[in-house]
């Protein structure tokens, strides 16, 4: 029971309780509309996001899934091509980008809703990477497993032959960082990003689709940018 | 107030205390368990968000640990004061927070009028960081969630739960600002921490509250 004295004056306004389910209905309403409100918004605001330093707006976010993020070593590094495929291959960093290179700029899009545009790629076809493996023709899927244990994930043949699907050693004009996967990733920006597996030390050819790793968790296996994993 | 000619200054109020409580030990504790847990959730955020801090301290899935259960442990902790605190307490400053009257409207249009036992500022800053408070809440268990199923996934998930840090630091600066740095209103930290403060002090910033406890000398 409210005494008398508790009654707010007569003039008083519920602002507080306004501010309130305000800002909490505005915040709640945006999970339906802040993305596209933002992608509007960040056409009108590039120029200024472009002033800010990348270490307060950096766009890109790392994310790992084990303890340590794999060291890369030119010296030892190797990049091998097996499975089903004729002449299994053992390809050193320095083989590697003297591959035919290919150069793209696209967006890339993580699946929790992120994105980064315009990213500027360096790399080598896996056309051009299979090559001299020669895939045998049960040969449909290609296993990338990375050095950072156990990350692993699957693109079918004809995806990584898509025009744009590449294994990427340079972003942005500089060799591959170590938070990007040094020295290759995937880079295929039709799918969310956590089909683009960074620091691949491995390629096996096969003829079936394992899960990967974010995939034994729930992901779907095709994930291809706004027609999968309910977006 | 000065109406009485012979004396001035604070001596005239003989009635009063040298300090008047400010805040119950319940709003104390709800006070620093949400401060304790925005540092700590905040640092491990930014490890798992900025790519530099990502690179350096590695480990990502502890800190991704810490960062859930430090969430989950704040949610409970401030369930467990609301419901074992002093709830009567805590109603009646949910109603003062709640209601603004023409001096409140007024001092937001910065004319000097006289404050209760939260200015209009506080009210607002009470309000929005409630508010945050839900938001930071919901859209980081839909971002655990997403993660498992999919009916829990939405495009615009982490941009709400990054904007939310984004406006908190600008609004935590201010508040240390005004807490630690500013002269005429750091005393309020005394409040905070040890509940009561100087009642000159009070009487100059919060007049409202003070006269309703001691009465002025008619």
């Amino acid at each position: 029971m409210e005494t008398p004295q508790e009654r707010p004056p007569e003039d008083s306004r519920p602002y507080g309780r306004r501010a309130f389910l305000g800002v909490t209905a505005l915040g709640l309403t945006s999970l339906f509309w802040g993305k596209a409100a933002w992608n509007a918004f960040s056409g009108v605001a590039r120029p200024l996001e472009n002033a800010l330093p990348s270490s307060i707006f950096p766009g890109w976010r790392i994310y790992t899934v084990a303890s340590t993020m794999p060291t890369f070593d030119p010296a030892t590094w190797r990049l091998r091509i097996e499975g089903l495929v004729d002449r299994p291959q053992t390809l050193t960093y320095d083989q590697l980008r003297s591959l035919p290179r290919a150069q793209q700029i696209s967006d890339f899009h993580c699946v929790t809703g992120w994105s980064v545009d315009h990213v500027h790629w360096g790399g080598v076809r896996f056309s051009d990477l299979l090559a001299a493996a020669g895939p045998q023709s049960a040969g449909t899927v290609l296993q990338f497993v990375s050095a950072e244990y156990p990350y692993v994930d699957t693109l079918t043949l004809q995806q990584a032959e898509l025009h744009d699907a590449m294994l990427a050693y340079e972003m942005d004009g500089k060799p591959l960082s170590r938070e990007h996967g040094a020295p290759v990733r995937v880079v295929i920006p039709e799918m969310y990003g956590y089909k683009n597996v960074k620091w691949v030390e491995r390629i096996v050819v096969t003829d079936h689709v394992d899960s990967g790793y974010w995939e034994q968790r729930g992901y779907d296996i095709d994930a291809f940018v706004g027609k999968s994993n309910g977006l | 107030m000065a109406s009485n000619p012979t004396v001035s200054g604070s001596a005239q109020f003989t009635n009063q205390p040298r300090h008047i409580h400010r805040f119950s030990r319940t709003e104390r504790t709800l006070h620093w368990v949400h401060a304790a847990a925005f540092f700590v959730l905040l640092g491990s955020g930014l490890v798992l968000y900025l790519p530099s801090l990502s690179g350096l301290v590695g480990r990502r899935p502890f800190v991704k640990d810490v960062h859930f259960d430090t969430g989950l442990a704040w949610m409970v902790a401030i369930a467990l004061i609301v419901l074992l605190g002093d709830r009567r307490g805590l109603r009646t400053t949910v109603r003062e927070l709640d209601a603004f009257d023409r001096d409140d409207r007024l001092w937001l249009r910065r004319l000097p009028r006289p404050q209760g036992r939260f200015n209009a500022g506080q009210k607002l800053n009470a309000a929005l960081t409630a508010s945050f408070a839900v938001l930071f809440a919901v859209s980081g268990v839909l971002l655990w969630y997403g993660e498992r199923n999919n009916s829990f996934r939405f495009a615009s998930t982490i941009l709400l739960h990054d904007g939310l840090m984004y406006v908190s630091l600008v609004v935590l600066v201010g508040h240390l600002y005004l807490a630690l740095i500013y002269p005429s209103t750091r005393h309020a930290l005394r409040g905070i921490t040890t509940g009561s403060v100087r009642t000159s002090w009070a009487r100059e910033h919060h007049s409202k509250w003070v006269d309703e406890r001691y009465p002025p000398p008619k």
